[in-house]
């Protein structure tokens, strides 16, 4: 797309600022028969925060999980395109999608929380890929994870309780904890927030900042305040299709394209 | 007329009322909206707003719904059950009553009948009479057969017959039109036939679960009756810890000893060692292929092999019987002959062994379907973190599953405990204890049957002992449930 290509161009920082993660071109998603992504081309820089903004059902959700491969699991989906992850072919035949799923984490729309222990469940990633060597560096992991996704002061004392008995809001910031303590590169999140209540929506944006120092972050959201306040650059997806990508500064200020203006301004969507 | 015709032409006579009872809810309607047009009559106005109700009577063809009062408060539907069942419950009530208590009424009629023809009878005497008069009566015996008084008593028990066979649809039918009378007086736009048809729904209900309570209670007491008359003969402790089974002796009246064979252990350690068998066979075949066929077997492998695996259920435990005796059995003989070894050609490993066959499809299935309940979002989840699927099966989907796959053992496992067919075809019938599996051994349930089979004496040792059998199988079995439920709470606790 031509604004794709624009604010790359016109993009200020050079240096690390300007290293794409993760690059998609030609990006076409179809469930069954049905087409659900059109030809997206976007990219997504390192140590910066992207946000998906759009309608409910314009594909956002369906583009995250193309970014770790995650539309494989479903039933008739089928992804056309590339996407580059540090120049490597996400969907080549011979790499090894566990190992990538390993260095993207998610975050999914609706909290899944297994059915263990809140303990179990942040330990769960750093267990399977063998992260530590004692309980002690364990715990420390838990510990931190829980801290930084703002859940720890109310579960500290019940950590082998089972992370399903929490309310929606503290399973979703469970979720993120269990995602963030394997360290992954790159974090997918998909309405991280949408349970969550000021307080504790305060404390993800933080972490989100926080984790921009070091990772790559692609965050949908339906609040655009939240876009505004968390991302720096921003995806506007109707239908499908991208129609405006830029810096969230730009993108909120002067949208380029009346859809966009729309939906920021709240008349569609 | 008989009984079930008549039943038939009161469930009739249900329906046609049920269409009475729909026609006058809509005539009671129709009336009131017609009252309603005239107390307050519909103007429509030029500035738009209904002078009535807010909402208009279009919406539902009937009064408009302004207040709840003049709303009608039951669908027409239920109306026209209302009616129907009134019609009908109360004199099924009635020739169920009366299906009970008739032959005690007609027995005694009888009797007092019995006894003015014959003055005083002895009560031998007079249940022989009662007997012939009604063998009599129902044709079995020739009427020429019998004395002359009994025949008068033959006339009489007809008579009653007779007349009851008149009184009872009278009756009944006069409780249908009181019924009918009843139920039709009450229909009426705000009565709530709804709730009263729901309270004859939990009514309903409620009998049938009693039924199902009274049916266990009478079949455990009379267990546990016929139990401690066994153990009148044969004391508890022998029954519980004896070493030794072999029941045929003590059929010998008069031998010394006789009363001493009638240990169960041999039964329970046989039943054990066999339902221990056939669940290392089951448990690993049935769960592997459960995991296999929910997550990892494409769709179409999954259509062909569920139905395949299911079949096996189908098959009757005797052909299960038959493949042990005949293939498996001689085939293990044969194994052990090539090594060197002289096994019997019955023994508890064959019968185990086909057992597990045959439960596969109990685990198997069962384990399946709580494996796919399991929700994709966990699955998601797992793989997002860097799972691979057998790490996502191990730690997320089977302690998921676990609730589920331990109530399909445990079913399972009764369901081995109970089995007969194929231990006696293979296991056979010789109460030896042992622990090894390669030796014949028998099981509770096969005793059951040895000691049953042929003609017994109601009231002798060996009868009674197949009942405390029976009362031992069953707090196994129930023991075995209780541990189902208490593992299933514990687990549905921590992963639900
Ligand atoms: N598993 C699926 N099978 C079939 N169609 C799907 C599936 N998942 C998504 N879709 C379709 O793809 C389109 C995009 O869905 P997607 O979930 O990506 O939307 P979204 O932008 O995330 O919406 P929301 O904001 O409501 O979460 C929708 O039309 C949806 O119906
Ligand atoms: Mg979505």
């Amino acid at each position: 797309m031509t604004e794709t290509d624009k604010t790359v161009k016109t993009h200020k920082t050079p240096e690390a600022e300007d290293r794409v993660k993760i690059k998609a071109r030609r990006v076409n998603v179809f469930y069954g028969a049905a087409q659900a992504l059109f030809d997206i081309d976007l990219d997504m820089r390192l140590n910066q925060v992207t946000a998906l903004i759009g309608p409910s059902g314009c594909g956002k959700s369906t583009f995250l999980r193309c970014l770790n491969r995650m539309n494989d699991v479903i039933d008739g989906c089928r992804v056309e395109g590339d996407i580059y992850m540090d120049n490597q072919n996400v969907y080549d035949e011979t790499l090894d999608v566990v190992e990538l799923r390993a260095r993207i984490g998610m975050v999914f729309q609706k909290p899944n929380p297994f059915p263990k222990s809140i303990y179990d469940n942040v330990a769960y990633g750093p267990r399977i890929h063998g992260m530590t060597q004692n309980k002690e560096q364990l715990d420390h992991i838990v510990k931190k994870s829980l801290r930084r996704a703002g859940l720890w002061d109310e579960v500290k004392d019940r950590l082998s309780d089972t992370g399903s008995g929490l309310s929606g809001g503290q399973q979703q910031r469970l979720c993120i904890a269990r995602a963030i303590a394997v360290n992954p590169e790159v974090l997918l999140m998909d309405e991280p927030c949408s349970a969550l209540d000021p307080v504790a929506t305060a404390v993800i944006e933080n972490l989100i900042h926080e984790l921009r120092q070091r990772y790559t972050i692609v965050i949908v959201t339906h609040s655009m305040h939240q876009a505004a306040r968390v991302s720096q650059k921003t995806a506007y997806f109707h239908l499908g299709e991208l129609i405006e990508y830029g810096d969230t500064s730009d993108i909120f200020t002067r949208p380029q394209h009346e859809q966009t203006e729309a939906y920021i301004s709240g008349k569609i969507g | 007329m008989s009984l079930s015709l008549y039943i038939m032409t009161l469930f009739g006579l249900a329906v046609f009322s049920y269409f009475l009872g729909l026609k006058r809810i809509r005539s009671v309607v129709a009336q009131q909206v017609t009252a309603q047009q005239r107390l307050v009559p519909t103007v429509p106005t030029e500035t738009g707003q209904a002078p009535i109700s807010p909402t208009d009577t279009t919406e539902t063809g009937h009064a408009p719904i302004s207040p709840t009062d003049t709303k009608q408060h039951s669908v027409d539907h239920f109306h026209g059950l209302f009616l129907a069942l009134y019609v009908f419950l109360p004199p099924m009530l009635l020739i169920i009553i009366w299906q009970a208590c008739a032959p005690f009424v007609t027995n005694y009629l009888l009797e007092t009948q019995l006894v003015t023809i014959f003055g005083t009878l002895s009560q031998g005497a007079l249940n022989i009479q009662i007997a012939q008069v009604k063998a009599v009566y129902n044709g079995s015996l020739a009427a020429h057969m019998v004395s002359e008084q009994t025949t008068l008593g033959v006339a009489y028990y007809a008579r009653i017959q007779q007349t009851f066979s008149i009184i009872l649809p009278v009756i009944a039918t006069s409780f249908a039109v009181v019924g009918f009378m009843f139920a039709y007086r009450r229909i009426a736009l705000r009565f709530p036939a709804r709730r009263h048809i729901e309270k004859i729904a939990i009514w309903f209900m409620i009998a049938a679960s009693v039924i199902a309570i009274l049916a266990t209670l009478g079949i455990i007491l009379s267990l546990i009756f016929e139990t401690l008359r066994f153990f009148g003969k044969v004391p508890i402790s022998e029954f519980l810890f004896g070493l030794h089974w072999s029941p045929q002796i003590a059929i010998r009246e008069g031998q010394a000893g006789g009363a001493g064979a009638f240990g169960a252990i041999p039964l329970l350690v046989g039943t054990f060692m066999i339902t221990l068998i056939a669940m290392f066979v089951a448990v690993p075949i049935g769960l592997m292929s459960a995991i296999y066929l929910s997550e990892y077997a494409t769709q179409n492998i999954r259509d062909f092999v569920k139905p395949a695996i299911e079949i096996l259920a189908g098959i009757p435990t005797v052909v299960y019987g038959f493949f042990a005796a005949l293939w498996v059995a001689p085939f293990m003989r044969d194994m052990g002959a090539a090594l060197g070894l002289t096994l019997s050609s019955e023994s508890a490993l064959a019968a185990g062994m086909v057992m597990g066959i045959m439960i596969i499809p109990i685990i198997s299935s069962l384990s399946d379907d709580v494996i796919n309940a399991v929700p994709q979002s966990l699955r998601d989840g797992a793989a997002a973190l860097g799972a691979t699927k057998s790490e996502t099966v191990k730690q997320v989907i089977l302690p998921a599953a676990l609730p589920g796959i331990m109530s399909a053992i445990l079913l399972a496992i009764s369901r081995a405990i109970g089995e007969t067919m194929i231990v006696v075809m293979a296991a056979g019938v010789a109460a030896n204890l042992t622990a090894n599996p390669f030796e014949a051994v028998t099981t509770v349930t096969v005793q059951i049957v040895v000691l049953l089979t042929g003609d017994q004496e109601f009231d002798s040792a060996k009868t009674l002992a197949a009942f405390a059998l029976g009362l031992l199988l069953f707090f196994m079995t129930l023991a075995l449930n209780i541990l189902a439920l208490r593992i299933v709470r514990k687990y549905s606790e921590n992963y639900e």
